[in-house]
Protein backbone atom coordinates (compact mmCIF):
# COMPACT_ATOMS: atom_id res chain seq x y z
CA UNK A 1 0.00 0.00 0.00
CA UNK A 2 1.40 3.14 -1.61
CA UNK A 3 1.06 6.61 -0.34
CA UNK A 4 -2.01 8.66 -1.56
CA UNK A 5 -0.87 11.34 -4.40
CA UNK A 6 -2.70 13.73 -5.67
CA UNK A 7 -2.66 16.82 -7.93
CA UNK A 8 -2.85 20.60 -6.54
CA UNK A 9 -5.02 22.79 -8.37
CA UNK A 10 -5.17 26.71 -7.51
CA UNK A 11 -8.47 28.43 -9.27
CA UNK A 12 -7.85 31.56 -10.43
CA UNK A 13 -11.49 33.38 -11.62
CA UNK A 14 -12.36 30.56 -14.17
CA UNK A 15 -8.38 29.17 -14.81
CA UNK A 16 -7.19 25.81 -12.90
CA UNK A 17 -4.31 24.87 -13.26
CA UNK A 18 -2.67 22.47 -11.24
CA UNK A 19 0.27 23.65 -9.28
CA UNK A 20 1.91 20.83 -8.00
CA UNK A 21 1.34 17.65 -6.21
CA UNK A 22 1.31 16.02 -2.88
CA UNK A 23 1.45 12.88 -1.20
CA UNK A 24 -0.31 11.27 1.88
CA UNK A 25 2.77 9.57 3.60
CA UNK A 26 1.73 9.43 7.70
CA UNK A 27 -1.61 7.81 8.86
CA UNK A 28 -2.74 9.76 12.43
CA UNK A 29 -1.60 7.47 14.02
CA UNK A 30 2.14 6.95 13.46
CA UNK A 31 2.46 10.44 13.36
CA UNK A 32 1.17 10.12 17.10
CA UNK A 33 3.49 7.46 18.13
CA UNK A 34 6.32 9.73 16.39
CA UNK A 35 5.40 12.34 18.75
CA UNK A 36 4.98 10.56 21.55
CA UNK A 37 8.27 8.24 21.18
CA UNK A 38 10.18 11.08 20.61
CA UNK A 39 9.51 12.84 23.66
CA UNK A 40 9.40 9.43 24.97
CA UNK A 41 12.79 8.48 24.28
CA UNK A 42 14.21 11.75 25.23
CA UNK A 43 13.00 10.40 28.98
CA UNK A 44 14.38 7.32 28.67
CA UNK A 45 17.69 8.32 27.65
CA UNK A 46 18.17 10.87 30.23
CA UNK A 47 16.95 9.40 33.22
CA UNK A 48 18.74 6.07 32.25
CA UNK A 49 22.10 8.05 31.66
CA UNK A 50 20.92 9.58 35.49
CA UNK A 51 20.33 6.08 36.80
CA UNK A 52 24.05 4.40 35.05
CA UNK A 53 25.70 7.47 37.41
CA UNK A 54 25.12 5.79 40.07
CA UNK A 55 26.97 2.55 38.92
CA UNK A 56 28.90 3.96 35.65
CA UNK A 57 30.66 0.57 35.76
CA UNK A 58 29.90 -2.65 33.81
CA UNK A 59 32.43 -4.37 36.53
CA UNK A 60 33.01 -5.44 39.47
CA UNK A 61 31.48 -3.47 42.64
CA UNK A 62 35.06 -3.74 44.52
CA UNK A 63 37.22 -2.43 43.11
CA UNK A 64 35.07 0.09 40.83
CA UNK A 65 36.81 0.94 38.09
CA UNK A 66 34.02 3.62 36.21
CA UNK A 67 33.64 3.15 32.35
CA UNK A 68 32.28 6.45 31.78
CA UNK A 69 31.70 9.94 33.36
CA UNK A 70 28.35 11.06 31.83
CA UNK A 71 27.81 14.77 33.22
CA UNK A 72 24.66 15.32 35.39
CA UNK A 73 23.75 18.22 33.30
CA UNK A 74 22.96 15.81 30.28
CA UNK A 75 20.46 13.35 32.27
CA UNK A 76 17.22 13.65 33.44
CA UNK A 77 16.16 13.09 37.42
CA UNK A 78 19.44 14.78 39.41
CA UNK A 79 19.55 11.91 41.63
CA UNK A 80 19.05 7.98 41.09
CA UNK A 81 15.46 8.34 42.89
CA UNK A 82 14.60 10.89 40.51
CA UNK A 83 15.75 8.93 37.59
CA UNK A 84 14.42 6.35 38.46
CA UNK A 85 10.37 7.79 39.06
CA UNK A 86 10.99 9.25 35.02
CA UNK A 87 12.44 6.04 33.63
CA UNK A 88 9.73 3.53 35.45
CA UNK A 89 7.02 5.87 34.42
CA UNK A 90 8.14 6.47 30.86
CA UNK A 91 8.97 3.42 30.03
CA UNK A 92 5.25 2.30 29.98
CA UNK A 93 4.40 5.38 28.13
CA UNK A 94 7.21 3.96 25.92
CA UNK A 95 6.24 0.74 25.52
CA UNK A 96 2.31 1.11 24.89
CA UNK A 97 3.99 3.36 22.18
CA UNK A 98 5.47 0.83 20.49
CA UNK A 99 2.73 -1.53 20.99
CA UNK A 100 -0.05 0.87 18.92
CA UNK A 101 2.58 1.39 16.37
CA UNK A 102 3.81 -2.40 15.68
CA UNK A 103 -0.08 -3.54 16.01
CA UNK A 104 -1.36 -0.52 13.71
CA UNK A 105 1.43 -0.81 11.65
CA UNK A 106 0.29 -4.90 11.09
CA UNK A 107 -3.24 -4.57 10.89
CA UNK A 108 -3.56 -1.58 8.47
CA UNK A 109 -1.02 -2.90 6.18
CA UNK A 110 0.99 0.36 6.17
CA UNK A 111 4.43 -1.47 7.20
CA UNK A 112 5.00 -2.77 4.07
CA UNK A 113 6.20 1.34 3.11
CA UNK A 114 8.76 1.35 5.69
CA UNK A 115 9.63 -2.64 6.08
CA UNK A 116 12.99 -3.38 4.91
CA UNK A 117 13.07 -6.70 3.08
CA UNK A 118 15.43 -8.16 0.86
CA UNK A 119 13.70 -6.67 -2.09
CA UNK A 120 15.77 -3.36 -1.25
CA UNK A 121 18.98 -4.85 -0.63
CA UNK A 122 20.43 -4.18 -4.04
CA UNK A 123 19.17 -1.02 -3.41
CA UNK A 124 21.50 0.02 -0.35
CA UNK A 125 24.45 0.88 -1.93
CA UNK A 126 23.77 3.40 -4.31
CA UNK A 127 22.03 5.47 -1.73
CA UNK A 128 25.47 4.93 0.63
CA UNK A 129 27.25 6.34 -2.43
CA UNK A 130 24.95 9.18 -3.25
CA UNK A 131 24.68 10.26 0.50
CA UNK A 132 28.42 9.92 1.49
CA UNK A 133 30.52 9.09 -1.73
CA UNK A 134 28.80 12.12 -3.76
CA UNK A 135 27.06 9.10 -6.41
CA UNK A 136 23.86 10.40 -8.05
CA UNK A 137 20.55 10.73 -6.77
CA UNK A 138 18.77 7.26 -7.48
CA UNK A 139 15.21 7.79 -8.68
CA UNK A 140 12.77 7.79 -6.13
CA UNK A 141 9.83 4.98 -6.49
CA UNK A 142 7.91 5.22 -2.87
CA UNK A 143 7.90 6.97 0.24
CA UNK A 144 10.95 5.46 1.31
CA UNK A 145 14.25 4.43 -0.25
CA UNK A 146 16.13 1.21 1.06
CA UNK A 147 18.65 2.79 2.65
CA UNK A 148 15.80 4.85 4.83
CA UNK A 149 13.63 1.26 5.30
CA UNK A 150 16.74 -0.32 6.69
CA UNK A 151 17.21 2.35 9.50
CA UNK A 152 13.68 2.56 9.72
CA UNK A 153 13.62 -1.25 10.62
CA UNK A 154 16.29 -1.48 12.61
CA UNK A 155 15.83 0.86 14.97
CA UNK A 156 12.60 -0.72 15.54
CA UNK A 157 14.51 -3.61 16.33
CA UNK A 158 16.52 -1.77 18.31
CA UNK A 159 13.48 -0.34 20.57
CA UNK A 160 12.20 -4.00 21.19
CA UNK A 161 15.64 -5.06 22.51
CA UNK A 162 15.76 -1.63 24.69
CA UNK A 163 12.32 -2.97 26.17
CA UNK A 164 13.46 -6.43 26.66
CA UNK A 165 16.74 -5.61 27.49
CA UNK A 166 15.48 -3.39 30.13
CA UNK A 167 12.47 -6.20 31.31
CA UNK A 168 15.79 -8.38 32.29
CA UNK A 169 17.72 -5.79 34.38
CA UNK A 170 14.56 -4.62 36.44
CA UNK A 171 13.63 -8.14 37.02
CA UNK A 172 15.92 -10.29 36.51
CA UNK A 173 14.12 -12.77 39.11
CA UNK A 174 10.44 -13.24 37.76
CA UNK A 175 12.01 -12.71 34.10
CA UNK A 176 15.01 -15.08 34.81
CA UNK A 177 14.51 -16.67 31.51
CA UNK A 178 15.32 -13.57 29.93
CA UNK A 179 18.11 -12.83 31.33
CA UNK A 180 19.30 -16.23 30.46
CA UNK A 181 19.01 -15.81 27.14
CA UNK A 182 20.69 -12.55 26.75
CA UNK A 183 23.88 -14.34 28.52
CA UNK A 184 22.68 -13.78 32.23
CA UNK A 185 22.34 -9.86 34.15
CA UNK A 186 25.46 -8.68 33.41
CA UNK A 187 25.21 -9.11 29.69
CA UNK A 188 21.58 -7.69 29.51
CA UNK A 189 22.71 -4.53 31.42
CA UNK A 190 25.69 -3.74 28.62
CA UNK A 191 23.06 -4.59 25.63
CA UNK A 192 20.74 -2.71 27.20
CA UNK A 193 23.34 0.11 27.71
CA UNK A 194 25.05 -0.45 23.97
CA UNK A 195 21.87 -0.53 21.91
CA UNK A 196 20.65 2.94 23.70
CA UNK A 197 23.78 4.54 21.83
CA UNK A 198 22.70 2.49 18.78
CA UNK A 199 19.63 4.11 18.96
CA UNK A 200 21.24 7.78 20.07
CA UNK A 201 23.18 6.92 16.73
CA UNK A 202 20.01 6.61 15.16
CA UNK A 203 18.03 9.64 16.21
CA UNK A 204 21.59 11.63 15.38
CA UNK A 205 21.71 10.82 11.65
CA UNK A 206 17.68 10.83 11.27
CA UNK A 207 17.76 14.45 12.41
CA UNK A 208 20.83 15.15 9.86
CA UNK A 209 18.40 13.78 7.29
CA UNK A 210 15.68 15.30 8.25
CA UNK A 211 17.30 18.54 8.19
CA UNK A 212 18.80 17.52 5.09
CA UNK A 213 15.48 17.11 3.46
CA UNK A 214 14.11 19.82 4.14
CA UNK A 215 10.87 21.67 4.96
CA UNK A 216 7.77 20.02 2.99
CA UNK A 217 9.67 16.14 4.16
CA UNK A 218 9.31 17.44 7.91
CA UNK A 219 6.39 18.71 7.61
CA UNK A 220 4.92 15.13 6.51
CA UNK A 221 5.26 14.10 9.99
CA UNK A 222 3.08 16.75 11.26
CA UNK A 223 0.30 16.98 8.79
CA UNK A 224 1.00 13.63 7.05
CA UNK A 225 0.45 15.43 3.84
CA UNK A 226 3.92 15.92 2.00
CA UNK A 227 3.94 18.30 -0.97
CA UNK A 228 5.90 17.60 -4.29
CA UNK A 229 6.89 14.09 -3.41
CA UNK A 230 10.14 12.99 -5.26
CA UNK A 231 8.25 9.73 -6.41
CA UNK B 1 -6.18 4.09 -0.58
CA UNK B 2 -4.77 4.36 -3.96
CA UNK B 3 -1.42 2.51 -5.36
CA UNK B 4 0.88 5.25 -5.83
CA UNK B 5 1.82 6.46 -9.51
CA UNK B 6 5.26 6.33 -10.86
CA UNK B 7 6.39 9.56 -12.33
CA UNK B 8 8.95 8.92 -15.25
CA UNK B 9 9.28 12.59 -16.06
CA UNK B 10 8.94 14.80 -13.61
CA UNK B 11 10.18 17.69 -15.71
CA UNK B 12 7.25 17.58 -18.35
CA UNK B 13 4.75 20.30 -17.71
CA UNK B 14 3.08 20.86 -20.96
CA UNK B 15 -0.73 20.21 -21.52
CA UNK B 16 -1.56 17.93 -24.54
CA UNK B 17 -5.08 19.46 -25.72
CA UNK B 18 -4.90 23.42 -24.68
CA UNK B 19 -1.76 25.19 -25.96
CA UNK B 20 -2.32 28.89 -24.74
CA UNK B 21 -3.57 30.45 -21.73
CA UNK B 22 -6.05 32.51 -23.96
CA UNK B 23 -7.63 28.98 -25.23
CA UNK B 24 -8.08 28.28 -21.50
CA UNK B 25 -9.51 31.64 -20.59
CA UNK B 26 -12.27 31.34 -23.29
CA UNK B 27 -13.80 28.73 -21.38
CA UNK B 28 -11.85 25.95 -21.68
CA UNK B 29 -11.17 24.67 -18.59
CA UNK B 30 -8.31 22.46 -18.45
CA UNK B 31 -9.81 20.86 -15.05
CA UNK B 32 -9.79 17.14 -17.08
CA UNK B 33 -6.59 17.19 -18.31
CA UNK B 34 -3.80 17.28 -16.29
CA UNK B 35 0.15 17.65 -17.05
CA UNK B 36 1.23 15.06 -19.63
CA UNK B 37 2.18 12.31 -17.57
CA UNK B 38 -0.30 9.61 -18.75
CA UNK B 39 0.32 7.56 -15.60
CA UNK B 40 -1.59 10.41 -13.22
CA UNK B 41 -4.50 11.29 -16.08
CA UNK B 42 -6.80 9.63 -13.66
CA UNK B 43 -5.19 10.92 -10.28
CA UNK B 44 -7.31 12.68 -7.87
CA UNK B 45 -7.34 16.28 -7.69
CA UNK B 46 -7.67 18.87 -4.55
CA UNK B 47 -7.47 22.64 -4.44
CA UNK B 48 -4.48 24.05 -2.79
CA UNK B 49 -6.86 25.76 0.14
CA UNK B 50 -8.60 22.79 0.41
CA UNK B 51 -5.13 21.09 1.21
CA UNK B 52 -4.45 23.40 3.68
CA UNK B 53 -7.52 23.28 5.08
CA UNK B 54 -6.80 19.35 5.38
CA UNK B 55 -3.12 20.18 6.76
CA UNK B 56 -4.10 22.51 9.39
CA UNK B 57 -6.64 19.62 10.77
CA UNK B 58 -4.32 16.55 10.50
CA UNK B 59 -1.77 18.94 12.28
CA UNK B 60 -4.53 19.58 14.95
CA UNK B 61 -5.00 15.94 15.60
CA UNK B 62 -1.86 16.09 17.31
CA UNK B 63 -3.26 18.13 19.78
CA UNK B 64 -3.67 15.39 22.16
CA UNK B 65 0.22 14.86 22.60
CA UNK B 66 0.33 18.12 24.58
CA UNK B 67 -0.91 16.49 27.46
CA UNK B 68 2.54 14.98 28.01
CA UNK B 69 3.79 18.70 28.97
CA UNK B 70 2.07 17.89 32.20
CA UNK B 71 5.00 16.33 33.13
CA UNK B 72 7.35 19.34 32.28
CA UNK B 73 4.76 21.92 34.61
CA UNK B 74 6.67 22.11 37.96
CA UNK B 75 3.34 22.19 39.84
CA UNK B 76 2.30 18.72 38.53
CA UNK B 77 5.60 17.17 37.54
CA UNK B 78 6.31 15.31 41.65
CA UNK B 79 2.62 14.27 41.66
CA UNK B 80 2.58 12.46 38.21
CA UNK B 81 6.02 10.71 38.76
CA UNK B 82 5.00 9.60 42.13
CA UNK B 83 1.74 8.09 40.41
CA UNK B 84 3.76 6.59 37.61
CA UNK B 85 5.75 4.94 40.16
CA UNK B 86 2.86 3.39 42.02
CA UNK B 87 1.98 2.46 38.50
CA UNK B 88 4.90 0.38 38.15
CA UNK B 89 4.59 -0.97 42.01
CA UNK B 90 1.42 -2.25 41.04
CA UNK B 91 2.42 -4.00 38.07
CA UNK B 92 5.36 -5.01 39.64
CA UNK B 93 3.45 -6.78 42.35
CA UNK B 94 0.82 -8.31 39.42
CA UNK B 95 4.49 -9.84 38.11
CA UNK B 96 5.35 -11.33 41.39
CA UNK B 97 5.25 -15.21 41.38
CA UNK B 98 4.67 -16.68 45.14
CA UNK B 99 6.42 -19.94 44.13
CA UNK B 100 9.11 -18.42 41.14
CA UNK B 101 12.27 -19.40 42.95
CA UNK B 102 15.07 -16.73 42.60
CA UNK B 103 18.31 -18.74 40.93
CA UNK B 104 20.90 -20.12 42.72
CA UNK B 105 24.29 -20.38 42.26
CA UNK B 106 27.11 -22.51 43.08
CA UNK B 107 29.72 -21.88 45.78
CA UNK B 108 32.27 -21.00 43.03
CA UNK B 109 30.07 -18.47 41.43
CA UNK B 110 29.98 -16.51 45.21
CA UNK B 111 32.03 -13.29 45.45
CA UNK B 112 34.85 -13.50 48.20
CA UNK B 113 33.50 -12.18 51.44
CA UNK B 114 35.64 -9.46 51.11
CA UNK B 115 34.35 -8.44 47.45
CA UNK B 116 30.71 -8.14 49.38
CA UNK B 117 30.06 -4.65 49.70
CA UNK B 118 29.28 -3.06 52.39
CA UNK B 119 26.20 -0.45 52.04
CA UNK B 120 24.82 1.77 55.03
CA UNK B 121 22.86 5.30 55.26
CA UNK B 122 24.53 6.29 58.68
CA UNK B 123 27.17 3.76 60.15
CA UNK B 124 28.51 0.82 58.78
CA UNK B 125 28.27 -0.20 62.75
CA UNK B 126 25.58 1.20 64.67
CA UNK B 127 27.31 -0.64 67.81
CA UNK B 128 24.45 -3.32 68.60
CA UNK B 129 24.66 -4.57 71.86
CA UNK B 130 24.81 -8.04 70.41
CA UNK B 131 25.18 -9.89 74.24
CA UNK B 132 21.28 -8.47 74.87
CA UNK B 133 20.10 -8.40 71.89
CA UNK B 134 16.23 -9.18 71.39
CA UNK B 135 13.98 -8.87 68.43
CA UNK B 136 10.60 -7.17 69.43
CA UNK B 137 7.57 -8.44 67.71
CA UNK B 138 4.51 -6.84 68.02
CA UNK B 139 1.23 -6.02 65.45
CA UNK B 140 -1.39 -9.09 64.27
CA UNK B 141 0.42 -11.81 65.74
CA UNK B 142 -0.94 -14.56 68.70
CA UNK B 143 2.63 -14.32 70.32
CA UNK B 144 4.22 -10.79 70.38
CA UNK B 145 7.18 -9.90 72.68
CA UNK B 146 10.46 -10.14 72.33
CA UNK B 147 12.38 -13.09 70.73
CA UNK B 148 15.98 -13.78 71.17
CA UNK B 149 18.56 -15.23 68.73
CA UNK B 150 18.64 -18.53 69.99
CA UNK B 151 14.96 -19.09 69.03
CA UNK B 152 15.24 -17.69 65.51
CA UNK B 153 18.10 -20.23 65.11
CA UNK B 154 15.53 -22.49 66.78
CA UNK B 155 13.67 -22.65 63.26
CA UNK B 156 15.01 -24.77 60.48
CA UNK B 157 18.05 -23.06 59.01
CA UNK B 158 18.33 -22.39 55.18
CA UNK B 159 21.37 -21.81 53.19
CA UNK B 160 21.18 -20.22 49.54
CA UNK B 161 24.12 -18.75 47.09
CA UNK B 162 22.13 -15.66 45.94
CA UNK B 163 22.36 -12.82 43.60
CA UNK B 164 21.88 -9.59 45.29
CA UNK B 165 20.98 -6.39 43.43
CA UNK B 166 22.00 -3.10 44.77
CA UNK B 167 19.37 -0.63 43.13
CA UNK B 168 22.61 1.21 42.15
CA UNK B 169 23.15 -1.18 38.72
CA UNK B 170 25.32 -3.19 40.53
CA UNK B 171 25.10 -6.68 42.01
CA UNK B 172 27.32 -9.56 43.85
CA UNK B 173 26.54 -13.36 44.85
CA UNK B 174 26.46 -14.23 48.02
CA UNK B 175 25.94 -16.67 50.57
CA UNK B 176 23.44 -16.66 53.37
CA UNK B 177 22.04 -18.65 56.04
CA UNK B 178 19.08 -17.93 58.30
CA UNK B 179 15.61 -19.30 59.01
CA UNK B 180 13.03 -18.77 56.58
CA UNK B 181 10.79 -15.64 57.82
CA UNK B 182 7.75 -17.67 56.88
CA UNK B 183 8.74 -20.45 59.63
CA UNK B 184 9.36 -17.21 62.02
CA UNK B 185 5.96 -15.86 61.07
CA UNK B 186 4.37 -19.34 62.19
CA UNK B 187 6.18 -19.16 65.34
CA UNK B 188 4.89 -16.26 66.47
CA UNK B 189 1.68 -16.68 65.30
CA UNK B 190 1.13 -14.08 62.65
CA UNK B 191 -1.86 -13.50 60.70
CA UNK B 192 -0.51 -14.13 57.08
CA UNK B 193 -3.79 -12.67 56.01
CA UNK B 194 -2.19 -8.94 56.96
CA UNK B 195 -1.10 -6.87 54.00
CA UNK B 196 2.52 -6.57 55.30
CA UNK B 197 5.69 -7.21 57.52
CA UNK B 198 7.50 -3.96 58.57
CA UNK B 199 11.35 -4.11 60.34
CA UNK B 200 13.19 -1.52 62.32
CA UNK B 201 16.53 -1.52 63.10
CA UNK B 202 19.18 -0.16 65.50
CA UNK B 203 21.00 2.39 63.04
CA UNK B 204 17.17 4.00 62.57
CA UNK B 205 16.42 2.70 59.22
CA UNK B 206 13.33 0.85 58.62
CA UNK B 207 11.81 -1.39 55.59
CA UNK B 208 8.46 -2.86 55.07
CA UNK B 209 7.28 -6.20 52.73
CA UNK B 210 4.45 -7.18 51.11
CA UNK B 211 3.28 -10.14 52.65
CA UNK B 212 3.46 -12.61 49.53
CA UNK B 213 6.82 -11.82 49.41
CA UNK B 214 7.45 -12.07 53.54
CA UNK B 215 6.07 -15.78 52.90
CA UNK B 216 8.51 -16.45 49.74
CA UNK B 217 10.54 -19.49 51.16
CA UNK B 218 13.58 -17.81 49.80
CA UNK B 219 12.99 -14.70 52.19
CA UNK B 220 15.21 -15.22 55.10
CA UNK B 221 16.03 -13.82 58.95
CA UNK B 222 19.29 -14.29 58.49
CA UNK B 223 21.76 -14.58 60.87
CA UNK B 224 24.63 -16.00 58.70
CA UNK B 225 26.98 -15.23 55.93
CA UNK B 226 29.52 -17.32 54.55
CA UNK B 227 28.33 -20.02 56.77
CA UNK B 228 29.93 -17.40 60.11
CA UNK B 229 27.53 -15.29 61.99
CA UNK B 230 27.07 -12.32 60.33
CA UNK B 231 29.77 -9.67 60.81
CA UNK B 232 28.84 -5.87 62.72
CA UNK B 233 29.00 -3.99 59.35
CA UNK B 234 26.90 -6.63 57.96
CA UNK B 235 23.94 -6.41 60.19
CA UNK B 236 24.69 -8.33 63.38
CA UNK B 237 22.79 -9.76 64.60
CA UNK B 238 20.03 -10.59 62.39
CA UNK B 239 19.30 -9.31 58.92
CA UNK B 240 16.95 -9.53 55.75
CA UNK B 241 17.92 -12.18 53.14
CA UNK B 242 15.53 -11.52 49.78
CA UNK B 243 16.46 -12.85 46.80
CA UNK B 244 13.23 -11.46 45.08
CA UNK B 245 13.71 -7.70 46.34
CA UNK B 246 16.36 -4.93 45.69
CA UNK B 247 18.95 -4.12 48.00
CA UNK B 248 17.75 -1.37 49.93
CA UNK B 249 14.63 -3.73 51.10
CA UNK B 250 16.58 -6.15 52.48
CA UNK B 251 17.39 -4.70 56.38
CA UNK B 252 20.24 -4.92 58.36
CA UNK B 253 20.76 -4.87 62.33
CA UNK B 254 17.11 -5.34 63.35
CA UNK B 255 15.41 -4.77 66.15
CA UNK B 256 11.97 -4.43 65.82
CA UNK B 257 9.13 -6.68 63.26
CA UNK B 258 5.35 -5.94 63.22
CA UNK B 259 2.75 -7.70 61.36
CA UNK B 260 0.36 -4.99 60.08
CA UNK B 261 -1.86 -3.71 57.02
CA UNK B 262 -1.42 -0.41 58.39
CA UNK B 263 1.66 1.19 56.25
CA UNK B 264 2.60 4.78 57.64
CA UNK B 265 6.02 4.76 56.57
CA UNK B 266 7.34 2.62 53.74
CA UNK B 267 10.93 2.40 54.28
CA UNK B 268 13.94 4.35 54.81
CA UNK B 269 14.77 5.01 50.84
CA UNK B 270 10.71 4.19 49.78
CA UNK B 271 9.72 7.74 51.64
CA UNK B 272 12.52 9.69 49.30
CA UNK B 273 10.97 8.80 46.53
CA UNK B 274 12.23 5.00 45.85
CA UNK B 275 9.75 2.23 44.58
CA UNK B 276 8.06 0.71 47.43
CA UNK B 277 7.46 -2.78 45.78
CA UNK B 278 11.00 -3.01 44.05
CA UNK B 279 10.87 -6.97 43.58
CA UNK B 280 13.19 -8.50 41.21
Amino acid sequence: MGSTVVEITRTRGDETEVIGRAAYEHPLVVRICHLVNAVSLFVMVGSGLQIFRAFPSFGAKIPQKDLLNWPKSLAIGGWLGGALQWHLTFMWIYIATGVVYLAYQIFSGNYRQVLFTRRDLPGIWPMVRHYFFFGPKPEAREAYNPLQKHAYTTVIVLGVLSVLTGIAIWKPVQFSWLAWLMGGFHWARLLHFGIMWLMLAFVFGHLVMVVIHGWNNFVSMLTGWKKDPEY
Amino acid sequence: MEPEKRNPDPQVTQRPESGTKSEAKQGTVGVEQSSARPETANMAKTDERKLARVSRRELLKLAPVVVLGAFAIPKWQESLLKKGLEFSDWASARMFRRGHAAPTFSDSEVVPFEKFPINDYDVDDPGVDLENWKLSVSGSVKKPGEYRLAQIQSLQRVRQNTRHVCVEGWDVIGRFGGARLSDFLAMIGADTSSGFVTVACSDDYYESLDMATALHPQTLLCYEMYDRPLTREHGAPLRLNIPTKIGYKQAKYLTELKVTNVLEKVGYWEDQGYSGFYGV
